[in-house]
Formats: C-alpha cells, structure tokens, sequence
C-alpha cells in the first residue's frame, strides 16, 4: 500500500525506504529525493558525514554503499550529496560512525600518527575512502591505495602527511592473504563484528516497487542532475535506471556492447576492456572520482549531452552506435555521432532510454588513445578532451576516427580531419595540415574552462600528442616542436 | 604532541557549527542578495515569497531596530542593501522558514527590480574615476628621486595577482538562541567572536553585555572567517531577537562563494634600479588593491601591503604607494597573508624582470639583498635577529642548489617535450598585528578541586592546532600531564574584547596571556605548598606532578595540593592580561616598530612542465625555515607544507573570475580548482633553522601560520624559468595565476 497526500495538485507519493545504515535498519517514508547526506546529518543525527559543496567535488559527504549480489556485500564508495534517498533502498550505507569502534581502526590511527588532519572538517571523507578501498580487497599497490582518496579534498594539510598516512595503512594491507575482505578487517580491528550480518541482513530487504501513477525521474549515477536540480526532484518519484541489457559488458564476436547503466568503474574494472585498451587506466583516472566513476554511468554521460561529456569523447573515437529503447521493447540505433544535435540536443524521443554502446573491438593494428586537459589534472571538468582510434597498415592510416569536446556545442566527431587521415603517411608535415582541416571543423567559444584562442591551440597539442604516445618512433620529437613553434597559424 | 583534535577528527565526533543539535522549533534562513552588481533598488517585493509553505517572515534594512551597520574597520557596510546595491551578492533579506528547502523555495519567488548603473570591477578604472575605498597612503625611505640616477640599471613594470578563494571546508554558518530577558547566546563560526558580539549589539541596538557568541571550533578559515563570518551571525541574531526562535543560518558552497569576499587581486606598477654590484639601490611601487564595494578588512591589509614591500631585502632608497580601490565586487578580505603575498610578488617580479633584461640568474640578485641584522624597514624599524641569510645559506647547502641548477640545464638541454625550472623565495614575515591596539589578549584560568584544569582564551581553533600550544603552556607551566586539561570553547563571556584570531599570532597572545593566568596560579600553589612543608616558597618546585622541596621530593602530589591549597580558601582561578611589549607605530609619519619579531626563512621550487600540453607538476619545494624553538613539530610542519600548497595553488590553478559586469564565474567547486592530493608537490622538506627564537614568541616557538603561504610564490618564477627553456622568444609577463591556459599559450607565443 502507497500512501499518498494531495497537496495543492500535486501528489506527493511516499514509499517505504529501507535500508541498513551502519548497523541499524532503516524504514523511513521521507520523500526519495531528498539527499541522503541530509538523511544522514538532518534527520539520523550522524554528523559525521559533512557537507562541503554538495556537488561531488570535496568528498567531504563520502560513504560507503554496500550492494547484496549473490551472497555477498560489495562496498564501495559514493558522495551522499548526490544520491537521493530512494537509491539507498536495499543497500548498506556506511558512514564514520559506522567504522568507528572502542579504539581508533588502523585508517584512524593512521592518520592520527602521521597528523593528517588539521581543521578536521575533511578527515571522516578521508577516513572512509580509505576504508573502502581496504574493503575492496586490492591493497596491493600503493598508487591505487593514494588513488582512493583522489575525491577528498583537503585544504589544511597539503596532503604530504596524508600521503604518510595511506602508506602507513598500505604497509598494513599490502599483504594480507586473499580472506574475505570483511573477516580480515574485523581480526585486525578495522570493522566491528557486526559486519559480519549483513549479508544475510540485506538480503532479507525486499525489493518493493514504486507502482505509484507518477512518471518517475529516471537517474542513472545522479552525479549532475543532483547537481543541477536537487531541489526540483526531492518530493518526485526516483527510479534507478536499471540495466536493459542482462550484462553490463559483453562482447559478441569482434563487437563490444557496454549497457547504459554500466558505470565508468565497472568499465574500468572489466578486464576485457583492459585488454582492448592498455591505458585505460590511465585514461579514465582523468575522469571525475573515485566515488563519482562509482556512479557515474555511460548512458548518464551520453544523455547528459555535455560538450565535454568525457565518455562521449571517448566513445565517439571508437565510432560506438548508440541503442535506445522506448520502454515497449521497441529499440532503434544509430551512430553516436548523429545522436548529439545541437547544444544539449540529442535524438531522443520522448520515453526512450539508452539501451547501451555497440562498438567494434580493436584490432592489432588499431591504436587508441585519449587526451584530456584541465585547470587540474584530475576530478576537473575538462578544458579540452579529445580521443582517436587509429588503424595502421604498413606505415599508412587506413582509417582514423578523431573525436573531440570542449571545442563545439556538442560532443564533436570530427569527420572531416578523419577522413583527411586516411591513405596518409604519419609524420609531422601531416599533422600539420590535419590541424589545418581541424581547425575549419571546430568553433570553440571563451568561457570558463578557457578562452577560444587557448582551445584551438590545445586542440591543435593534443592532436600532436595523440601521435607521439602512440607513434613515438614515427613522430621526432625535435622535429615537431619544431614545426609547432613555427606553425604560423598560433 | 599531536593536534589534541586528532582523535574527535578521524572519528567523525568533532562538533562544528552544523553538527549542534537544533532546539525544537528552530528555523533555518536563506539570504536574499542582489543579482546586479550596481544599481538602485526599484521594486522589492516579498508578497509571494511570503505565501510560500513554511516561510515565517522574511526580514529587510527596515526590519533593524538598531544601526544597519557591519563595517569593522569602517562605517561604509550595511547588513542588509537599503536604496543601493553594489555588488553581486550583497545581502538584501533574510528569509526565515521552518526549513532550509522552503526557505529556498521561497527565494525564487522574491520579486526585485532594479535601475542598473555602469559596474566598476577593474581597481585602475576605480582609480581614475577617483572610487577610493579610504586615502591612500606611502610608506618612503631614504630619497628615492636622487638614487635612480645613481641606478646603473633600472626596469619598470607591471605586475598583477589574482584573487582566491578561501575554500574553507565548512562553509559559512551560525545558529542564534534567544535566551530570557532578551539576551542571546549565538554560535558562530567566527576567527572573531569579539566583532559578532559587537556588531550583534550595534545591529540590534543591545549592549554587548546581552550578546554571548561561543565557538568551538572552525571547518578551515584562513582569514575568510576574521571579518566575512560577522553578516551571517548578524542576520541569525537578528532574526532570533525579533522572532524570539533559535535561527539558524548555514551557507551552501554556491551562496558563499558568490558571496563573501576573497583575497585581494592587486594591480601594480614598479620600478627598481641596481646598482653594477646587483645592489638593488632603488625600489618603488604602486599598488591599486581591488578592495570591492566596502573597506572591510582592506585598511590593514593595504598596510600590510606596504609593511612587506621589500619582502626580505635590505633597500636603501623605497617608495611605495597603495590604493584602496572601490570596485562592484564583493569586499575583499583577509587572506592567509594579509596584504604581503600581493607585496612579494611584485618584488619578486621586479628582480624577475631585471635578471631577464641583465641576462642573469634571479638568484644572484636575490642573494646580494638579503637583509642583515640593524638594516632598516622601510617603516623605520631594524632588523633584529634576521636570519634571511642564514636560511638562504643553509637552503643552498643543505639542498645542494647549485647541482640540483646544474641537474635542471642538463635535462633542458636533453629533453625535447618537457622542462624543468628552479626557483627560490627568501621570506622575511613580521609578526603581530600591525593595528597596535590589538596586540592584546586574555586568559581565563581554573584549576578544579580535583586537580583538572580548565582554560579559556580569545584563540579560536581552526585547525591551526592553537589548543593544543595552549594546552602544551599550561601543562608546561604547572608540569602535570596534558590529559588533566581542557581547552574550553572560546566563548565572549568567559574571555571578553578579544582581537580576532589572527595574523598567525593566535598562539603568541593568547599563549602569553594563558602564561601570566598560570604562573599566578602557580605562585598560590607554591605558597600554599611552602606552608604545607614549613619551608619558604622559593624552595617549593612543582615536577612532573609532584610537589618537591629544594630538589626533594615531598611525596605531596598535585591533587592534594590543590585540594589543599582550596581548603585554605585561596583563589585557584586567575586571568591573564598580555599586551606586548615593545611595539608601536605612527600613522602620521609611517614609522615606528610595529613588529614583535620578523620570521625568515627559504624555499627552492623545482618544477616540471610539459611543454606539448602546458600541464605542469611541483617536483619539490626544499625549505629552510626560522621556526625559533619548534613547540610541536607535529603542528607546525603541517601549518607549513598546508600554507605552501595553498601560496603554490594561488599561484598556479586558483583563478577566480568575474565578467565586466561583476557576476562571479568561479561560482562552484567544478570551476574553481584547489589542489587535489596529486597537485602536492612530489616532495616537500623542510628544515629548521638552529635559532633561539625570540622572547616574544610563545616559549620561544615563532608564529607559523602566514609566513610559509609565501614560499608558494616561487612557483610561479620555476615555472616562468621552465617556459623560457622551451620558448626562447617568451617575454617574463607577471599576471598570476600561471594557469595551464596561460602556461600554454606563453610556450608557443612568438612576441618577440
């Protein structure tokens, strides 16, 4: 049964949220959109989440979100600011106060030793990245571990006490044996015995849906729509946008088809995408957070229709056809490039959704690379982005797919600079002329992330760049500094 | 000894503003500002903003029963805009509802129109116009006019610095309770409790006496909280006074970004002159300080501005000038710094400058200036105990500079895509304010019949670690362990007139006034102990909690002599009064010795640039610093390494912006950078100068706070070096910050 209350005309619906927090259940009928760090603050009394922007961008509100999947809890981190309510039904949500026993955990103690913090306002966000990340169970590697925190911003310490701190917890972690995460971190006093109910705990929540008469907001991550209209969708009926697709990724023969609700961790953790491109990790630690790649997802990207949608960007270069379904079954695909039509336009119909990406794997001749660039190299909106998907034969560019954003009012394909490269030679003289052609292609404006003239240069940069990381014995680095300084167009 | 917050932190139990349970029925408000940035006020109507679900009153200028007036310095800033407005996010109303959705709900229905007139946002513009915040003032040494045609060199320029966000992670935010009788208890997150009780009382038109603002602790401050924290607190005061409900007020990122004041962008001309020996023999400057729309802080600011115009060199022929000039942004404000980082940058620009047209390494004009003991400030005062040389010295051994030089013209040479640059910053910091009268503070003092102690001083805790060097006085004073004491909020009716917590003397003024409590104290336990062991008080030592007699241990142990000592009826609370000794300064001559103490120190900042993306990362910063004696290591090298990365962030990646017609467009988190964990230097060490430490520094351990910010200026000057290496045709310009949009363009500029 649904209670609902008329108010004025609107109806205001409120179903059962239910969900553990920390090691209490939860039956709450606030409204799902309210903001779950507010749930957390305003109406559980756990303070110790704290509110910095409520955008995702100081990770002063980070908790841990536990999913239940075939018998077991993955953790991971997420910004509370920007998860309504509803999406916490069925999960467990970890904050400080649930990690906190009678002495300090080693992630505490870590940071205690080693001072890593001042004003104290950001710590709890640090403490719990940190936990996650031991609950993760990959505590091998040390850059990882740092990485966990690339979400928290701290503006006392200047992070080198921090750093001090993650390497105090990895010396702890690096070599535990391969024990369940949970039971290794309540033997080492991380996590209280409690932990150890979840499981069973959550797999006893049920999964009642909202049938109320309400269209919903469909959210995919929510990590710019909680952004842009927290305020608009407290008290509107929240559904996740769940996956169509029965996989998130899958491959069928030499095609890779990545679900819309595939977030860009999961991606990140596929090791078939690992194998298809070498430097994912490197490309995607350019993109938001931690926590908000754990939201994040593609379809949540694409629809976003950003001109610097990262995803976008590197989709576009892997010539990727987007599948959309209008909610009947009725599905329809076109390439990525004809869905975006104008600034935050897209080909989509009322009631459709973003089934998932289809693009053809690469081949051994086929090198792929993305560039990015902002005021900070990472959690930052992007100045200029750009991908390419090369296929070289014998010395030649059979064909070449460039993609750029940043640069347009939309996630920009850039056709005919593409097409200028096929049948060319890789050299520098060429590069030079593609420019040339890319220039004509792109109208850039001056904005916040950068003035017109400083965008077609760095396009102009990274173009090169995409070359001397994939080619760097076919692109002489003197000799191209040597044509860029000369270039008389900048 | 570790931040004595430390444990609270990590557990997520530290209490800030927010975290203060609400009493039932409180109310929570939204502010109403002004969308141009000048104009007249022509229509403002409330009407359906008031008919909105839970809004209780939505209060205006009108609303005041006292002064409608915030200025600390100077009476030119109202709470709330009457006929004009002057800048964007100039409080206009306080919308007060029984949540802080509805009151924002209701906010979108306010109805405000506007005459708009022409917004001045650029301080050389204010200038021409004659839009002065205050007069300007010069500060002048030796005879300027007749040294320049003894300069064998002499280079002009100009020289720009951008503003910065404090970023604060707690934002802005208050809570006011109406208590009986019509007095208020009001929690803020204030550096100042002392300015929000007097301008509660003003605004409202109530003694002080009927005011009691209590903090706790801040979520970060770093000036944006001395002067800027005041409005808020006012409008939950007021609202609480009038309604006669707990108010509660807390800024969301978006609304305190838009606005409150930042740091001070400042435009400057200069002119230096050396002589053949690299003697800078003359320097003269113009500084026009974008103030915005109100004084604010921006009288002793632009003083400090001038007091560190020489930053850490010994000049003998100085001229320097500064506008405070009034522009249509909101009042800038204090910022870790206070005026100087805006001062050095220009000299350093200078030197930058004069080392480029003489074909030389900046250093060895840096080198043949440093100050020595006995020379002069501009402002009159010598320079004692300067250890500018020193530091200079020992950063060039201990860090092996002239290889790690030698290292960064190898690798340029060899590498194609990326460069190297390497520069240094000597920094000489005088410490107290320089408004001598607020050179004062007081402790309050009391030892509990069980032998715990609890202290009250003006020192608010920001995360600078001050309670714990306040705890570390008192435990040092009375040699017992530091878990018997407490360090209580700061709270205006247990310590009263206190100067804000402040330019980085919190802990020498407070820690001073805390010692004077203390040893009085101490004096009545000694007598008392003397009593007890039939002996003379000069025999009685207090150690490690035991009572000894001339080196003999008594076997009386702390709690019994102070449960004795109360027995015998004698006063085991005290207060303590600090004024510092010494300084002074006279405004009509700009000359006097305003400075308790200087502190020195340097830094080298290798860089490394990658000249096909203009992305750039801090290799190391090497630092040699005069902490004096080093109270708490712990604390004072994490003020430091924080201090460094937030001078480096100023200088590289911080830019705020505004368009011509004074809308902020910096506005949020995602289009206003601060440094990430992968920003931070790879490397940052730093030693310490073996010095005494003057007298007049908290057991001798220097201030911290504020000096270390400027070292970040030698990014900068790195990076300019590493731009040079890949662009031979780049011409040094000085308009901080570097970002990477400029970094890039610089590299493929073809100005000759």
């Amino acid at each position: 049964m649904i209670p609902s209350i008329k108010i004025g005309l609107i109806y205001y619906f409120y179903i059962v949220i239910e969900f553990i927090l920390n090691e209490k259940l939860i039956r709450t009928d606030k409204p799902g959109g309210m903001p779950l760090v507010d749930f957390i603050r305003y109406e559980s009394g756990l303070t110790g989440t704290k509110i910095g922007c409520r955008e995702g961008d100081c990770g002063a509100c980070t908790v841990i979100e536990g999913s239940y999947i075939a018998g077991k809890v993955h953790y991971k981190t997420i910004v509370s600011c920007l998860t309504p309510l509803a999406l916490a039904h069925g999960k467990h949500i970890v904050t400080i106060e649930g990690l906190n026993g009678a002495t300090l955990n080693p992630v505490q103690q870590a940071i205690v030793d080693h001072s890593g913090t001042q004003c104290g306002f950001c710590t709890p966000g640090f403490v719990v990245s940190l936990m996650a990340h031991c609950l993760s169970g990959d505590t091998a590697n040390l850059e990882k571990m740092l990485a966990s925190v690339d979400g928290n911003i701290c503006r006392c310490t200047g992070y080198k006490s921090i750093e001090k701190a993650v390497k105090q917890v990895w010396e702890l972690t690096r070599s535990r044996n391969g024990d369940d995460p949970v039971e290794w971190m309540i033997s080492q006093g991380y996590l209280q015995e409690w932990f150890r109910t979840i499981p069973i705990r959550l797999a006893g929540i049920s999964n009642q849906p909202d049938i109320s008469p309400a269209s919903p907001v469909i959210i995919g991550g929510g990590t710019d729509l909680m952004v842009q209209k927290a305020d608009d969708i407290v008290f509107k009926k929240i559904e996740k946008a769940h996956s169509l697709s029965s996989k998130r990724i899958e491959i069928q023969d030499n095609t890779c088809i990545i679900s819309g609700s595939c977030t860009v961790s999961e991606m990140l953790e596929s090791e078939l995408l690992k194998q298809c491109f070498p430097r994912l990790e490197k490309h995607f630690s350019l993109i938001s957070s931690t926590p908000i790649r754990n939201m994040a997802t593609v379809a949540g990207n694409i629809v976003n229709a950003s001109p610097i949608a990262d995803l976008a960007i590197f989709f576009l270069a892997l010539d990727a056809e987007i599948s959309l379904e209008n909610g009947e079954g009725t599905k329809r695909c076109l390439p990525l490039k004809d869905f975006f039509k104008g600034y935050k336009q897209l080909d989509l119909q009322p009631g459709e959704l973003v089934y998932g990406l289809r693009f053809n794997l690469p081949g051994n001749h086929d090198h792929f690379n993305f560039e990015k660039m902002s005021k900070r190299e990472h959690l930052d909106i992007a100045s200029v982005n750009t991908a390419i998907m090369a296929r070289v034969n014998d010395g030649k560019i059979e064909h070449l797919h460039l993609s750029a954003g940043g640069v347009a009012p939309i996630p920009l394909y850039l056709a005919e600079t593409s097409r200028f490269f096929t049948g060319k030679e890789i050299n520098g003289d060429i590069l030079l002329k593609a420019n040339e052609v890319l220039q004509e292609e792109i109208s850039p404006i001056s904005d916040i992330r950068g003035s017109a003239e400083y965008k077609r240069l760095l396009l102009r940069q990274l173009l090169f760049a995409h070359f001397t990381e994939l080619f760097p014995e076919k692109t002489d680095p003197i000799q191209l500094i040597q044509i860029l300084q000369a270039d008389e167009k900048h | 000894m570790k931040n004595i917050d430390s444990i609270g932190h990590v557990r997520g139990r530290s209490v800030f503003t927010d975290d203060i349970p609400l009493t039932q029925g409180s109310l929570l408000g939204v502010v109403v500002v002004s969308a141009i940035a000048h104009g007249k006020i022509k229509i403002c109507d409330f009407t359906a903003a008031l008919a909105m679900p839970g809004v209780v009153r939505i209060l205006a200028y009108k609303d005041i029963p006292g002064e409608n007036q915030i200025g600390g310095i100077l009476p030119d800033e109202s709470l709330f805009a009457e006929e004009e407005v002057h800048f964007i996010g100039q409080p206009i109303a306080l919308i007060v509802a029984d949540s802080e959705f509805n009151a924002r709900q209701a906010r979108k229905k306010i109805r405000i129109e506007y005459d708009e007139y022409e917004a001045v946002t650029d301080p050389r513009i204010a200038k021409e116009k004659g839009l002065l915040l205050f007069p300007p003032r010069t500060f002048a040494l030796g005879n300027i006019a007749e040294a320049w045609q003894k300069c064998k060199f002499i280079f002009e320029g100009k020289a720009d610095s951008g503003s910065q966000e404090h970023l604060y992670l707690e934002t802005q935010n208050a809570y006011a309770i109406p208590l009986e009788n019509g007095t208020l208890k009001v929690h803020s997150s204030t550096q100042g409790p002392t300015i929000v009780q007097k301008t509660i009382a003003r605004v409202l038109g109530i003694p002080m006496n009927q005011v009691e603002v209590d903090v706790r602790r801040l979520g970060g401050a770093f000036g944006g909280k001395e002067d800027q924290a005041t409005a808020w607190s006012v409008m939950v005061a007021l609202a609480a006074h009038l309604l006669q409900k707990p108010v509660k007020l807390s800024l969301s990122r978006h609304d305190d970004m838009l606005m409150t004041g930042k740091r001070h962008p400042y435009s400057s001309d200069f002119r230096i002159g050396l002589s053949e020996d690299l003697k800078i023999q003359a320097y003269e400057a113009t500084y026009y300080q974008n103030g915005g729309a109100a004084a604010d802080l921006s009288p002793a600011i632009m003083e400090r501005t001038l007091f560190h115009a020489t930053n850490s060199y010994y000049i003998p022929h100085v001229k320097a000038t500064a506008y405070s000039c009034k522009t249509n942004l909101p009042p800038f404000t204090a910022f870790r710094g206070f005026g100087a980082p805006q001062a050095m940058f220009v000299m350093e620009s200078a030197i930058a400058l004069a080392a480029e047209n003489l074909g030389i390494p900046a250093w060895k004009i840096q080198e043949a200036n440093l100050l020595q003991d006995n020379d002069i400030f501009p402002y009159g005062q010598l320079a004692e105990q300067a250890h500018a040389q020193d530091c200079w010295a020992e950063t060039l051994t201990e860090y092996n500079i002239g290889d790690k030089l030698a290292e960064v013209d190898h690798y340029n040479r060899t590498s194609v895509f990326t460069k190297k640059g390497l520069a240094l910053m000597p920094v000489c910091f005088g410490i107290s304010f320089t408004n001598t009268s607020m050179n004062q503070a007081r402790a309050l003092v009391h030892i509990y019949q069980d032998g715990s102690i609890g202290i009250s001083t003006g020192a608010i805790e920001m995360g600078q670690g001050v309670n714990t060097k306040l705890k570390q006085v008192a435990a040092n004073i009375f040699s017992v362990s530091s878990t018997r004491i407490r360090v209580e909020t700061t709270n205006t009716s247990r310590v009263a007139n206190t100067s804000p917590t402040a330019a980085s003397s919190g802990a020498d003024l407070n820690g001073k006034a805390l010692q004077i409590a203390c040893n009085e104290i101490l004096e009545r336990l000694r007598e008392s102990a003397a009593q007890m062991c039939n002996t003379t008080t000069g025999e009685i030592s207090i150690e490690d909690e035991t009572v000894f007699s001339g080196k003999k241990d008594t076997g009386i142990r702390w709690e019994q002599l102070v449960a004795a000592t109360h027995q015998k009826r004698i006063n085991l609370s005290q207060t303590g009064h600090y004024a510092t000794p010494v300084i002074h300064f006279d405004k009509t001559t700009e000359k006097g010795h305003p400075f308790a103490y200087h502190v020195f120190g340097t830094a080298a900042i290798t860089v490394t640039l990658d000249c096909l993306r203009g992305r750039y990362w801090v290799d190391s910063v090497q630092v040699v610093h005069d902490f004096g004696s080093d109270m708490n290591p712990d604390i004072n090298l994490g003020q430091l390494e924080g201090a460094i990365l937030q001078g480096i962030g100023w200088m590289t990646m911080e830019e705020i912006r505004y368009n011509e017609k004074g809308r902020l467009l910096s506005d949020s988190l995602s289009a206003y950078k601060v440094p990430d964990i992968y920003s931070a230097p790879k490397v940052i060490e730093c030693k310490s100068l073996k010095t005494d430490g003057p007298e007049l520094a908290i057991m001798q351990s220097k201030a911290i706070g504020e000096p270390p910010f400027m070292y970040g200026i030698a990014a900068y000057f790195a990076l300019q070096k590493a731009i040079k290496a890949f662009n031979t045709n780049y011409k040094p310009e000085f308009y901080s910050p570097l970002t990477p949009e400029k970094v890039l363009l610089a590299l493929y500029s073809k100005r000759q």
